[in-house]
């Protein structure tokens, strides 16, 4: 079985981001960039799966410029067994996204895609459902464990109040949520032999799309900053400020 | 832009993906197995053994050595080493990788001067973080004057006998052998030799040092050879030739050194500035007084200074001509900058600096081994001013 696995280039979870001065996004310059922890996870899954006999080959692409080599090599060295860059100028919207990894599952033909269930940038929650649209292919989202049955997938999915298994038929979609693994790290020598693997690089145009946008950033702001608290004297004074100040009960 | 131990460092234009790759996940192993029990380690004056064996599988201990002793030598260049050094110095917890790291200076000689049969029973075991080495060159009687020392071996049928101490030795209570620099012959630097000698021999004994200003978390030793039976085969290169052994060791020491104390300054820098953006005197920033503003910006001035000169030393081992007198003064540069930062950091930090428990305060108490162990500043330009024929 053939496994797909999207990777993305992100600021590292522990920066700690500033909006840029004017406004038109994050500041970027000098900061650690890392792959996408959910994205991480979908790695680990599938080299677990490889492990266990399951898949016979796992492929890691990334979308974005040069820069996000470093994260299919990192996803090689993790296990992967190839890597496929989409050259792109930035980062595209996740509808572009999807239409571009729909292309590689065309040229590819994976039985299993996983990708993380949101990047820590966009937080955009979007791609796989839209790449199960796009490709009409059954999707498990917000997965906590998968297991491969013959051509079925059982997924369980993290909602709210509970878990619920589903069972998918094969070629399936999965999206990756924090408790289905614990990825491990690349040792040294596996990033060394990573470095021999192959990396084929694809244009849009070789996957027959065309980046379009749909979306314009109006205006990135950082958060509003927390102001001091008070301590109130007596209990009328504070049923007074919560209903008069901050307006939460009336 | 902000001052982080990241967006702090100058770029590097030799780092490629796998260098990176390298530190993102050295940094995942560090936060996650070292960076939340540093402080308890080092207040327990103890490293958990278990912690070589986890070191060893995320590829750290054999980085550099070759593969056949299960060490990764293809592709690894300065650069790793630079990130790894630096990775580590970030813990802010000196004695994690001095004694973590001792290998790097204990098992090259084994290497390098060893036999074949030497080298295949010590370097894997090593490497596999199962069993350790120290290095044993300075006495009670002396450290800088290396060419004196006294401990003696002396030759008896296949063996040698040796008596005498060693002390000062990071990783010493640990270790299972000790590369050794012992008197073979006469006076001076022409009788030196170089023996590896097993902790296991009878006439060991070694006693802790644990009244250390810093270093913890390392365990230091004072090691005593009575009548200590060593088969000749232990020999580390020709005898009387050790004197060689000990020098061919130093630079890549210094290296490994003065990468960690600019990176040890880079911490005070961030601990700094991350306060002085916070805090609050005379209804205004610390950052926004200029006092403040300038010692901020001259830490990461002498800081700049260190990186460029860092990696100018790299650069010249890479194309194969170091020069030991420029590595000897980058040791020194390195670590007034440490002293530098430490200091300044200190005083903005004031009060919440000097309490235990920040990195800061434990660098401030870490600057001294490292302007002393390894070549002190004054055995440095000394040995410098001769390097260049003054």
């Amino acid at each position: 079985m053939k496994v797909l696995v999207a990777v993305k280039r992100v600021v590292d979870y522990n920066v700690k981001v500033r909006a840029k001065a004017d406004g038109t996004g994050a500041d970027l310059n000098n900061v650690k960039m890392a792959i996408n922890p959910f994205c991480e996870i979908a790695i680990e899954e599938a080299v677990r799966l490889k492990e266990a006999g399951v898949a016979t080959e796992v492929i890691a692409v990334s979308i974005g410029d040069k820069s996000c080599q470093e994260q299919i090599r990192t996803a090689l060295a993790l296990g992967a067994d190839r890597g496929i860059q989409v050259e792109t100028d930035g980062s595209p919207e996740p509808l572009v996204v999807a239409k571009l990894l729909k292309g590689v599952i065309a040229k590819e033909e994976p039985q299993l895609v996983i990708l993380g269930k949101q990047s820590i940038d966009g937080d955009n929650n979007q791609t796989g459902q839209m790449l199960g649209a796009l490709t009409n292919m059954p999707q498990g989202t917000f997965a906590s464990e998968i297991k491969v049955e013959g051509d079925k997938l059982n997924v369980t999915r993290e909602i709210d109040g509970g878990l619920q298994t589903i069972a998918l038929n094969l070629p399936a979609i999965v999206t990756t949520d924090l408790r289905l693994n614990e990825p491990r790290y690349a040792s040294l020598p596996n990033i060394m032999k990573a470095k021999k693997k192959q990396l084929d690089v694809y244009t849009p145009a070789d996957l027959g799309v065309e980046p379009s946008a749909h979306l314009t950033t109006v205006k990135v702001e950082p958060p509003a900053e927390r102001q001091a608290g008070i301590i109130v004297e007596s209990v009328e004074q504070l049923v007074d400020k919560l209903k008069n100040e901050a307006k939460v009960i009336s | 832009m902000s001052l982080t131990f990241d967006s702090a460092r100058l770029a590097n234009p030799h780092l490629t993906s796998d260098h990176e790759s390298w530190r993102g996940q050295l940094r995942k192993f560090i936060d996650a197995e070292i960076m939340p029990f540093a402080d308890d380690w080092d207040e327990a004056g103890e490293i958990p053994i278990e912690l070589w064996p986890k070191a060893a599988a995320v590829g750290l201990l054999g980085m550099g050595f070759p593969e056949e002793f299960g060490g990764t030598l293809e592709g690894i260049d300065s650069w790793h080493n630079w990130i790894a050094n630096e990775e580590l110095a970030r813990i802010g917890v000196g004695g994690i990788p001095a004694s973590l790291m001792v290998h790097g200076i204990g098992l090259p000689p084994v290497l390098n001067w060893g036999s074949q049969a030497l080298k295949e029973l010590v370097a894997p075991q090593v490497l596999a973080g199962t069993r350790h080495i120290a290095l044993g060159i300075t006495e009670p009687g002396g450290g800088s004057d290396v060419a004196q020392l006294q401990t003696t071996a002396v030759r008896d049928g296949d063996d040698y006998v040796v008596n005498g101490s060693k002390t000062y030795i990071t990783g010493g209570m640990r270790a299972n052998w000790v590369s050794t620099a012992v008197r073979t012959g006469g006076a001076g630097a022409g009788g030196v030799s170089m023996l590896l000698i097993p902790t296991d021999t009878p006439g060991f004994s070694r006693t802790e040092l644990d009244h250390k200003q810093g270093w913890w978390a390392s365990d230091t030793a004072t090691l005593y050879f009575d009548d200590v039976r060593v088969p000749v085969a232990n020999l580390l290169g020709e005898e009387n030739r050790g004197f060689n052994v000990i020098m061919t060791n130093f630079n890549g020491e210094r290296m490994f050194m003065a990468a960690a104390m600019e990176a040890c300054g880079r911490v005070c820098l961030e601990e700094a500035v991350q306060w002085a953006q916070e805090r609050k005197t005379f209804g205004k920033r610390l950052a926004d007084h200029q006092v403040i503003r300038h010692k901020i910006a001259q830490m990461k001035q002498k800081l700049n200074a260190t990186q460029a000169y860092i990696r100018v030393c790299y650069e010249s081992i890479e194309a194969g001509n170091p020069n030991p007198g420029d590595i000897a003064l980058l040791k020194v540069q390195a670590s007034e900058t440490m002293e530098f930062c430490a200091r300044e950091a200190m005083q903005i930090l004031g009060g919440s600096g000097y309490m235990r428990g920040n990195r800061v305060e434990r660098i401030y108490r870490e600057v001294r081994v490292n302007a002393i162990g390894g070549g002190s500043e004054e055995i440095m330009r000394d040995l410098a001013a001769r390097q260049y024929g003054v």
